[in-house]
């Protein structure tokens, strides 16, 4: 019997060792160990035998099983191992070979930049308002303090609807109507379309965004409206440009500026994006004329603001360098998907 | 507005370089649009003489002429004369003329060498003024298309000089972009007024003293003058001069009209450029012999009275227009352009000379409405100060002495029926303070408002200012006007740069955030944004076959469109997107699947038009079908939270497939269509052939913006196991999985959790016009685990409800 152990281990050990894969060996771990395995068999056979012999041989026979089973075990592994390594192998692949197409689309060029300036603004504390985009050409135009003559209101320069409306030539009648349903502070943005009578060509656009802004408050100052740009334009364009101001006119501010800013091409040296000069025009604001403050029935002494307005197309041209105004509206995949 | 720096410098002492002056003079209010300097360049040009003139035997049209240069022969190694071949035919022997010699350059960057014109000599070239930078239109008619021909007084004796040095053209140009508030900018007067108050310096005017030598009489002896429309007419001042001898003008004038970009002409109608260019105020000039009794009346012309302007066109005019006329004629439309019976002739003796005052907005209703703008119209309509009048036909008058032209009568005549005078402005030291953030003494807001040439005066209490400007600033008017003014001069570089300390919060509309969601969303799904034209060709709704009572063709027209295909505000965006489609298909790209996110405008018969926010779809490639479609729309609802919207089956919309078009209904609202485009709307935007098949879809923003409820409570989760049973129907093929769906639901009692469709198939094993539908039902219950029981009473009655509604026998699974 001892013999006979002694012979099971001796060939289990061979053929476990010779054993190529987990199915073989899991054969031979059926072979000896399982219900009707060879080591199995002894230990049933052993209830026969006396008892010392039995506890000798039973000793040897479980001996036996427990190196049998480890080394099946440890077998296992060692194919499992072998197994992957084969299938990793197998399984290399060319990391630089393409990627898979995922097809993500692009917000619009004018919303992109919209979403942008909205965000400075925003982490400024402006919340952002919209109006109509046909206007009646009082919050346009008279409530804006533009003169009953002014040229801008020539069926040259804007589209007119009847002799009352017409479409909104700048984001400016907004102001007029958030100061006519809002009680000071006010401090808002408004993005959005606008029209004026210009056959298209590179720089020129019937249709155009603008972003408009207005803070009223008590002792809101023109060194306010400065910081409050300059802040917006370094936010924008890179924290190392430099802004200038520079008097300009408007009906609906006084005193007006426009604000140029250091080219942030060539940094203020003269390059193509600044035309040479080193400075590139930004917007238009000022300090909000007594006259439209009082359509809001507003009380101009107590209270001040600004307002300031910029152009969205021109905006996003200068930053991208995008040469013609028209590629916005011709919405081609290729254009689109640049950005 | 062009201004010469050297015509500048008269009247203010100009100690820097012309840089430097544009930058200050940008800081102060006036824009600049470009500065450049003359000539820079040019070299090697020198004034010179043809001596004597042969035609080139070997051609037509060039000559052979010898040029007289002096002692710029010998500098570059020739010897007078120098013979120079020219193809100009406005030469002539004796001709003073510019000579660029061997070696010279050009303002175009031209190099000129010596060699042989059709096998003659040519040393040099003679110019054009073009050639010296002049633009055409302010070169002299008698150099226009040649040889720029010299006085031969003024330059006889500059004979090899430097050309430039001599017509003193080393000039720095500054073209000024003017605000339409300050017409008195329009005027090299104006400008140096900026630039004294930016300088900080005295500005001279021009002195005025008149001779008064003619020996013709008394002007108000011989002149008459009426206004009769006082109310459009402000103020009319006349002189006469007689002795005129028509010429050319000297050179320092035609040089200052030509770098300002005007053309000289005579000396007279030149004297009246000049002082429209210096003082602003444009200057009119009739030949007396025309003027009908000497008599000059300012009135409305008749209707329909024909008029030739001295352009020779034939003019209309109606009683708006306000018209200069004689005893019996029209003579000039007052402040925009003079007649042909009365201009200024080569034979002119004698001239009155007109400086008037002009309403505004008649000067501007009469230039539009006959198309003509000139200096004098674009200056009369934004304003020029009456109280000028006299000094301008004064300057005129003294200059016409001046240049010899002629000899001015003594006296003038004047109608002024009311003095325009300047208001008195109340400026509070405090609040000028408080606008710009500054704490400016009011001592140096005196200093600068003096500089400015406004009367300025500090109240006892020094907390005032009362300040008077002269009559030529029409646009300062009150308390804000006069903070602008001490705000430019101090410099706006010198104001701080703070921000507002403020308690506002900031807050988001719900449509706005709508959107944002829905451009995030869909780009995410794979579409772009596209952004069109509001406004669209009215046949828009045509093309995509919008029903002839509907709603959408109820469209806002503009008055003024760019064109037809631009007339009227859009009604529904589908159209432009598909145009966006078609271009990108036209363009070749086999795929494109856009969004666009605008305005619709509907009229009511309202004051304003309904505008309603909306959002197209438009797809077409890639593996885009209905359901890829149908999926988009559901990822837009669930993302807005609009729950439970039905897709109902739309067979009568005429823009799309009859077969594969739904609405999307929830309750009463629609909140828009989506399908496939009908194949002939597609077609008609050449999305056609190959297969190509267009997806599109429109839906209210507004309505989804209103029904967007994106809170959700806490739903606890589920306790006890869930049950599934499959079922697998086959029904007729009018039966919508919609129609099932709806009858599990409603029977499902409180057990049914869930249903879903797996799977449909068709197929000839279950025969024609068949469909199998098979359904997973989840059923479970917060009240305990369902025994097999419990789901089959519910399950089995479904199962009936089924078949006795649809007609449905149920298959093995």
């Amino acid at each position: 019997m001892q013999q006979k152990i002694s012979e099971l281990l001796d060939s289990a050990k061979l053929q476990i060792e010779s054993a190529k894969d987990e199915a073989s060996i899991e054969q031979l771990r059926v072979a000896y160990l399982g219900k009707k395995g060879e080591i199995t068999a002894i230990l049933k056979s052993m209830k026969d035998l006396a008892p010392e012999e039995r506890k000798a041989l039973g000793a040897k026979a479980n001996e036996a099983r427990a190196t049998i089973e480890n080394l099946i075990s440890s077998a296992k592994d060692t194919a499992k191992e072998a197994a992957k390594s084969i299938r990793f192998a197998a399984e290399k692949i060319d990391v630089t070979e393409p990627a898979k197409a995922i097809s993500l689309g692009k917000k619009h060029m004018i919303t992109q930049t919209i979403e942008e300036i909205s965000e400075i603004f925003a982490s400024m504390g402006y919340s952002v308002t919209e109006g109509p985009e046909v206007e009646t050409v009082f919050h346009n135009f008279d409530a804006l303090n533009a003169a009953p003559n002014h040229p801008s209101r020539d069926l040259t320069d804007t589209f007119y609807i009847t002799e009352d409306t017409l479409l909104r030539t700048q984001t400016s009648p907004v102001q007029v109507r958030t100061l006519q349903s809002t009680k000071p502070p006010i401090k808002v943005i408004s993005p959005g379309r606008c029209f004026r009578a210009d056959s298209p060509d590179a720089t020129h656009s019937p249709m155009f965004h603008q972003v408009e802004g207005l803070l009223v408050d008590e002792g809101v100052t023109m060194a306010d409206l400065k910081g409050t740009l300059d802040y917006f334009a370094k936010k924008m364009f890179g924290a190392d440009v430099v802004t200038k101001f520079r008097p300009h006119f408007f009906p609906f501010t006084e005193p007006s500026a426009e604000m140029d800013m250091s080219c942030f091409k060539c940094g203020g040296k003269g390059c193509r994006v600044c035309k040479g000069s080193g400075w590139i025009e930004i917007l238009g604001c000022g300090m909000v004329h007594p006259n439209v403050l009082e359509v809001g029935g507003i009380d101009t002494e107590k209270y001040t603001g600004f307002a300031f307005g910029m152009g969205v197309e021109r905006i996003a041209m200068l930053k991208h360098g995008i040469e013609d105004i028209r590629l916005f509206y011709e919405n081609d995949l290729r254009f689109v998907n640049q950005f | 507005m062009l201004v010469p720096v050297s015509w500048l410098s008269q009247y203010v002492d100009i100690d820097i370089a012309p840089t430097e002056l544009a930058e200050r003079m940008i800081l102060s209010g006036s824009n600049i649009e470009t500065v450049e300097t003359f000539g820079e360049g040019i070299s090697g040009v020198v004034i010179g003489k043809i001596t004597s003139i042969t035609k080139h035997g070997d051609s037509d049209h060039l000559l052979i002429c010898q040029v007289e240069v002096g002692a710029a022969a010998a500098a570059i190694g020739f010897e007078n004369p120098i013979q120079i071949v020219t193809g100009a035919q406005n030469v002539f022997e004796g001709a003073i003329v510019p000579v660029a010699l061997h070696g010279a350059k050009l303002s175009d960057g031209l190099k000129i060498k010596k060699g042989k014109l059709r096998g003659e000599v040519s040393n040099g070239m003679l110019c054009s003024a073009a050639e010296l930078g002049f633009d055409d239109k302010v070169i002299p008619f008698v150099s226009k298309d040649g040889i720029w021909i010299l006085n031969e007084d003024e330059f006889a004796d500059k004979i090899g000089q430097d050309a430039l040095d001599a017509l003193e053209l080393r000039d720095t140009i500054i073209d000024f972009e003017i605000t339409p508030n300050r017409p008195d900018c329009l005027s090299i007067i104006g400008m140096a007024r900026e630039t004294a108050a930016t300088l900080g310096k005295e500005i001279s005017y021009p002195e005025v003293s008149l001779k008064e030598e003619s020996t013709a009489g008394q002007t108000d002896d011989i002149l008459k003058i009426d206004i009769n429309k006082p109310e459009l007419c402000r103020r009319y001042v006349g002189r006469i001069a007689s002795d005129i001898t028509i010429a050319q003008s000297p050179w320092w004038l035609q040089r200052r009209l030509m770098l300002t970009g005007m053309r000289p002409i005579n000396n007279i109608v030149d004297i009246t450029n000049y002082v429209l260019l210096e003082l602003g105020h444009p200057i009119h000039a009739f030949d007396i012999r025309q003027i009908a009794d000497q008599h000059i009346i300012v009135d409305t012309a008749a209707k329909d009275e024909h008029f030739t302007t001295l352009d020779s066109q034939d003019r209309i005019l109606d009683e708006d227009v306000l018209l200069i006329k004689d005893s019996q004629k029209g003579v000039a439309i007052a402040g925009v352009m003079g007649g042909e019976n009365s201009e200024v002739l080569d034979d002119t003796q004698t001239i009155i000379v007109e400086a008037a005052n002009f309403n505004e907005d008649s000067i501007r209703k009469t230039s539009k409405k006959l198309g003509i703008r000139t200096e004098a119209s674009a200056r009369y309509e934004k304003g020029v100060d009456a109280n000028l009048c006299a000094y301008a036909n004064d300057r005129v008058c003294a200059l016409i002495e001046e240049i010899g032209a002629g000899k001015v009568l003594s006296g003038r005549v004047d109608h002024y029926p009311t003095r325009v005078i300047a208001p008195e402005i109340i400026a509070r030291v405090a609040r000028v303070n408080a606008v710009l953030g500054t704490q400016i003494p009011a001592s140096e807001m005196v200093t600068i408002l003096e500089s400015l040439e406004i009367e300025a005066t500090l109240s006892e209490n020094k907390q005032e200012i009362l300040a008077i400007p002269q009559t030529f600033r029409g646009d300062l008017k009150e308390e804000v006007d006069i903070i602008e003014e001490v705000g430019r001069i101090y410099g706006y570089e010198n104001l701080g740069m703070t921000l507002h300390k403020d308690h506002v919060t900031v807050s988001v509309s719900k449509s706005w955030q709508v959107r944002g969601t829905l451009r995030n969303l869909l780009t995410d799904l794979g579409l772009s944004e596209s952004t069109t034209y509001s406004f669209v060709s009215p046949s828009t709704v045509d093309r995509v076959r919008i029903p002839a009572d509907d709603i959408r063709r109820s469209m806002v027209r503009l008055i003024n469109p760019l064109g037809e295909e631009n007339s009227v505000m859009r009604t529904v965006l589908l159209p432009n997107t598909l145009e966006v489609l078609e271009r990108n298909y036209k363009r070749g790209i086999a795929e494109a699947h856009f969004f666009e996110i605008g305005n619709t405008f509907i009229d009511l018969h309202d004051k304003l038009p309904k505008e309603e926010q909306h959002l197209s779809l438009g797809l077409y490639g890639g593996d885009i079908d209905f359901f890829g479609l149908k999926g988009i729309v559901l990822q837009v609802l669930t993302a807005l939270g609009v729950d439970d919207v039905a897709f109902v089956q739309v067979t009568d919309d005429s823009t799309y497939h009859p077969g594969r078009c739904a609405k999307l209904v929830l309750g009463d609202t629609v909140i828009g269509t989506i399908g496939e485009l009908h194949p002939d709307v597609a077609e008609s935007y050449g999305i056609s052939g190959s297969g190509v098949r267009v997806y599109a879809g429109e839906l209210s923003v507004d309505i989804l913006t209103q029904l967007s409820d994106t809170f959700h409570m806490y739903q606890p989760l589920p306790k006890y196991p869930s049950t599934s049973r499959d079922i697998s129907l086959l029904v007729d093929e009018d039966v919508s999985v919609a129609d099932v769906e709806s009858i599990i639901k409603a029977n499902g009692g409180q057990i049914l959790e869930d249903v879903a469709l797996f799977d449909i198939y068709r197929g000839t094993q279950i025969g024609e016009g068949k469909k199998s539908m098979s359904f997973s039902l989840t059923y479970r219950s917060s009240e305990g685990t369902l025994t097999d029981e419990d789901v089959a009473k519910v399950h089995e009655n479904i199962l009936k409800i089924i078949e006795e509604k649809t007609g449905a026998t149920l298959r093995e699974i």
